[in-house]
């Protein structure tokens, strides 16, 4: 069930994604585009504006645009242009972005989600290349812009090649928007070209936010800022919502502003007015020629596209992966590999899923990790549920198992850990028989009344052997030969 | 000895130095004396003021290494050891560039230009950097923020612009070749004005890379000399395919190579058809321009050119198109100035104060016009009407070209309506000045080759130019056809002038 | 077409530049001379025409994703204004990035 907003309102949302690209080099010169080293280190006389330097395109920049334009269904421009897109901003090097205006690489597409079970489809208005900007520190006040004495700029991130992405404003409820940043986020992850790490920058998510009578024109936007988390999109967007229907229910008007929103205090507040739309006098940038894409290219690149998320999706389903569990996988980075090895291994997939997205993702989060640095794979995934299988675990000590996996990094297999820890079922008859008969001693009046009919009171006896077994015992083995005891 | 050190041609200093009759350490000497003699700093009136920087020990090390590896035997360029003026919107390590500004302020660039290291690995050594108008906006050098250059045939006139620092030094015999940079006729106007050969290579051909830009879709370096074949020698250094330069053309991928400007150039114009443009001639040239350029066409045909008329439609429009596109593009191109990275700093409260402070301080009054002119040619509402009409004129200019070297291999006009004027002439009507560049204009904006050669001497004494234009790479027809002009005139430039300065003793 | 004193002013404040008031009362007359001038490209019927932004026709000239070498930070920021722990240093920046 999505959140709506209150009666008698529609709420309309677009998004502006930023991609940065995971290329060696920077869009328009040979910097690394580490830009987490020391300041102002990996700049050269383009990235830093230096009077005379000129920008060359970074081909495989080009290559991951398109990738990512046919990945969501974008049509490509056999021709396209790189226009300027003039401001001024410290972080700017040349007081202008090099960026795509009319004629962008990638144009007209959209994507399919599955929301709260149901169908939706977003369209996607344009993809487009640009370049970043530095990162400025503000010294003095909050360390924010605001109250800030004084700026320092580091150009190591300027000309890092960046990708926005803009949506039609095809959505209206906070939980579609959160479906179609994840879906951007598997995207690209699956094609490889980009870390989308949100909470790191490498994908950054711009809403435009405005509410209306259902039917009536859009209301004015506002466009919120600094979401870094898919948590902080829905949020931000429904508070947003909530906020602007209380201004207009009170008579008021909502401004053409950009708001940031504050994660800790859970509300968007105004950044800046936009009096009038800023004039960036865009054209076409003369150091630049045009890029051109034929038809053939761009069929070999189509032919060339690794499984995306929904295809992926519906192949667990067809495998029998519960839907909800089969959006976990995809959307968690590293699971389905993990899966897809594990059948190979021999694994059913449901088993497979319910384990990765059960009690694995449950460990994983309790040790504060990611899945992909758990260091599990598909191989000890396999393994661990082969010794399920032929019993040699129970699910108790398969859960103990995995345990160490995760404390361990998968350093171990699980037949190692197992062996190691001592983690072995005890099934030989022999054995049990021994304690089953101490049990029975023990406790004449329980097995008085299972001896009168009620058979439940058996649960206690098990518990029993499996205490003084320490867990390792094989419940089934346990049940039969308790019976046969207490009948025999 | 050291006099016609001072006023040999390249190519002559070069054949000497290979004979080993001459060191390239003699020759850089004798240059640099001459420039101490006769360049001053800019406050007199007596002097030419051609140079904003002098690089005398890198020029005499260079020099000194020259002349060692030619011991050894080894075999080096054709200008090898040849002193040559760099225009001061050219990088080069080491020294300043200020591209005649104050914005750029105590800015050493940290990097050489393409042309920088192709005169480097020529062995062409680089005396100093030359005087321009600020950003090379203007026709006359006035518009420099270090005092104006004076025309070594009249010290009271201008050297024409933006590159009359590099054309004054080489016509006062301070090198014998210059590099300057064209953007509507910037190398060609001042060659015409000192009585110079002046080349703007086809657009693409000379890379920008470490050109402090002005326009950059019009931007092309090229050379400046006393002769053509100086002129093609050098200009043959500058050319080359740049990756740095995404304009920068490639001949493998365009399938066309790069001219030959040596091969044909003493061939002479016989059976050549040359076009005589008719919108580039008549009303606003003076009248010995107008009989110089008669004189010259006579000539061509008594050498056995066949001379017909030729139009460019479009061409009267060439110069308000130039005018709505190059300030388009320089708004943008001077943004980067703001005191933040580099050069001048005008300190302020907040940075967008900073800023406005540094760029209204810093830009002298042309800059700051042309800025507000592409910043409004560009601003919503009017980018269709401006720019955007402004580039339509342009490929309707190029397509003027394409279709009249259908017909015919060169086409010739005026270089500059006028001879050199008086300094402070134009300076209080921005709009006159403007027009000297009328006749230049059309090639830049259709990015085809031009040359401009001396062809005449009006009553005054002073210089008058001829302009040869040719299709895109055609590059050598337009040297060739100068240079059967200058061999037929030969005309005797050193002895006739600049006679304001003392004779090279 | 005449550019009134309060339009040099927008265009200014586009531009990022400082202009005294003596300043402003001289251009507005200069600019508008200037694209009074300019503006006889009008006169050309050229709807049709494809705007030429480059003379020479270069297209997909690419670079491959290889890395060359940056600067050494010292000569970045020699040239500097003003630099605090191998930054570029600016006063109180009033306004967000547009
Ligand atoms: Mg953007
Ligand atoms: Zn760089």
């Amino acid at each position: 069930m999505v959140t709506t907003v209150k009666d008698g309102w529609e709420l309309v949302v677009g998004l502006e994604v930023h991609v940065e690209l995971n290329t060696v080099t920077k869009m328009w010169c040979g910097c690394l585009t580490d830009f987490g080293d020391d300041p102002n280190t990996n700049v050269c006389a383009v990235c830093t504006g230096q009077p005379g330097s000129l920008p060359v395109v970074n081909g495989e920049a080009i290559r991951s645009a398109a990738l990512i334009g046919l990945a969501i269904n974008c049509s490509i421009h056999e021709v396209s242009q790189f226009h300027r897109k003039n401001y001024f901003y410290p972080d700017l090097v040349k007081n202008y972005q090099i960026s795509q205006y009319d004629v962008p690489i990638c144009f007209e597409g959209h994507l399919e989600l599955e929301v709260e079970g149901s169908p939706v489809r977003v369209g996607i208005e344009r993809l487009h290349m640009e370049e970043d900007t530095g990162k400025s520190t503000h010294l003095g006040g909050s360390g924010r812009l605001h109250g800030a004495d004084t700026s320092l700029i580091d150009y190591n991130r300027a000309g890092v090649p960046l990708m926005e992405v803009v949506s039609h404003p095809d959505i209206r409820d906070p939980e579609t928007a959160q479906a179609y940043v994840r879906e951007l986020q598997g995207i690209v992850e699956a094609l490889g070209v980009s870390d989308a790490r949100m909470d790191q920058g490498s994908m950054r998510v711009d809403a435009n936010v405005s509410v209306r009578h259902p039917d009536d024109e859009l209301g004015t936007r506002t466009e919120i800022k600094n979401l870094n988390s898919v948590r902080s999109v829905g949020r931000a967007i429904a508070h947003e919502a909530a906020r602007q229907i209380a201004v207009l229910e009170d008579g008021g008007t909502i401004r053409l502003e950009t708001r940031h929103w504050d994660e800790g205090r859970g509300v968007t507040e105004t950044l800046r007015v936009k009096e009038s739309v800023t004039d960036y006098r865009y054209f076409p940038d003369p150091d630049l020629v045009p890029v051109h894409c034929p038809a053939e290219w761009v069929e070999e690149l189509r032919a060339s596209l690794p499984e995306l998320p929904a295809a992926s999706r519906a192949r667990l389903e067809a495998a029998g992966v519960d839907p909800a569990q089969a959006a976990a996988l995809v959307s968690t980075t590293g699971m389905l590999a993990v899966l897809d090895g594990a059948v190979a291994a021999g694994a059913d997939a449901r088993t497979a899923a319910n384990w990765l997205v059960g009690d694995i993702a449950g460990q994983v989060a309790a040790a504060g990790t990611t899945f992909a640095d758990s260091g599990i794979t598909g191989a000890h995934l396999g393994e661990l549920l082969a010794l399920v299988d032929d019993g040699s675990l129970s699910n108790n000590l398969a859960k103990q198992v995995v345990e160490h996996l995760v404390a361990d990094r998968g350093a171990r297999t699980p037949a190692d850990v197992a062996e190691a820890e001592g983690l072995q079922q005890v099934s030989d008859t022999g054995e049990l028989q021994a304690i089953v008969d101490q049990v029975v001693a023990d406790n004449p009046d329980t097995v008085a009344t299972i001896r009168d009919g009620n058979a439940k009171a058996i649960g206690a006896l098990v518990g029993q052997v499996m205490k003084a077994t320490k867990g390792q015992a094989d419940p089934r083995a346990t049940n039969e030969l308790l019976r046969a005891t207490i009948d025999g | 000895m050291t006099a016609d050190l001072l006023t040999s041609s390249a190519a002559d200093l070069a054949a000497r130095m290979t004979a080993r009759d001459v060191s390239a350490r003699e020759v850089v000497d004798a240059h640099l004396d001459r420039i101490e003699a006769t360049d001053g700093d800019g406050t007199g009136d007596r002097h030419v003021h051609a140079f904003l920087a002098v690089v005398a020990d890198t020029a005499r090390r260079h020099a000194d290494d020259v002349d060692q590896r030619r011991v050894t035997g080894r075999d080096l360029g054709p200008l090898a050891g040849v002193p040559l003026a760099l225009k001061d919107l050219i990088t080069m390590r080491g020294a300043p560039t200020t591209v005649g500004s104050r914005i750029l302020d105590g800015w050493v660039p940290p990097y050489d230009a393409t042309v920088t290291e192709r005169l480097r690995a020529a062995d062409v050594i680089v005396l100093g950097k030359t005087n321009m108008d600020e950003f090379a906006m203007g026709s006359s050098t006035e518009n420099s923020a270090f005092g104006p250059t004076r025309n070594p045939w009249d010290l009271g006139r201008v050297p024409g612009g933006s590159s009359g620092g590099s054309a004054a030094a080489v016509a006062a015999c301070q090198a014998p070749l210059a590099v300057g940079t064209d953007t509507g006729g910037s190398i060609r106007q001042p060659a015409a004005l000192c009585g110079l050969v002046g080349g703007k290579p086809t657009y693409g051909t000379v890379s920008r890379y470490g050109l402090v830009a002005f326009a950059s879709s019009l931007d092309q370096a090229g050379p400046m000399a006393r002769t053509v074949t100086d002129a093609a020698l050098l200009q043959t250094v500058l050319m080359g395919h740049d990756p740095r330069d995404s304009t920068s053309i490639d001949p493998e991928s365009v399938g066309q190579p790069y001219p030959d400007l040596l091969a044909h150039l003493d061939d002479g114009v016989e059976g050549l058809r040359i076009g005589v443009v008719t919108e580039l001639q008549g009303e606003g040239y003076e009248p010995a321009v107008l009989a110089a350029f008669q004189a010259s066409l006579d000539r061509f045909e008594a050498l056995g050119a066949e001379v017909v008329e030729a139009s460019l439609p479009h061409a009267p429009y060439g110069l308000p198109a130039y005018y709505l596109v190059a300030p388009s593009e320089a708004s943008s191109n001077l943004a980067r100035f703001d005191g933040v990275r580099y050069g001048l700093r005008v300190d302020a409260p907040t940075a967008e104060e900073m800023n406005a402070a540094t760029r209204g301080q810093g830009f002298g009054p042309e800059v700051r016009r042309r800025i507000m002119i592409g910043t409004h040619a560009l601003s919503s509402g009017y980018y269709a009407a401006y720019y955007a009409q402004a580039s339509k004129v342009r490929r309707l200019i190029a397509q003027d070209f394409e279709s009249a070297f259908g017909t015919v291999d060169v086409l010739v006009s005026p270089t500059s309506p006028t001879v050199a004027f008086a300094l402070g002439d134009k300076t209080a009507d921005p709009l006159a000045m403007y027009l000297n560049d009328v006749a230049t204009v059309p090639a830049s904006l259709a990015g085809v080759p031009a040359v401009s050669v001396p062809n005449g001497i009006d009553d005054a004494g002073l210089p008058i130019g001829l302009q040869v234009m040719g299709p895109l790479l055609g590059d050598d027809r337009c040297y060739r056809v100068a240079r059967a002009l200058e061999a037929d005139l030969d005309l005797d430039l050193i002895a006739r002038g600049p006679h304001a300065l003392d004779a090279p003793a | 077409m005449a550019l009134s004193e309060a339009e040099v002013r927008h265009v200014a404040r586009l531009a990022r530049l400082d202009l005294s008031d003596d300043d402003v009362a001289e251009l507005a007359p200069q600019l508008s001379a200037i694209l009074d001038y300019a503006q006889q490209v009008g006169e050309v019927a050229a709807d049709d025409v494809e705007p030429m932004i480059h003379p020479f026709p270069v297209v997909n000239v690419v670079r491959a994703d290889f890395p060359a070498p940056s600067l050494p930070r010292d000569q970045v920021l020699d040239g500097a204004p003003d630099v605090r722990d191998d930054r570029f240093a600016v006063p109180r920046i009033v306004a967000e990035d547009a």
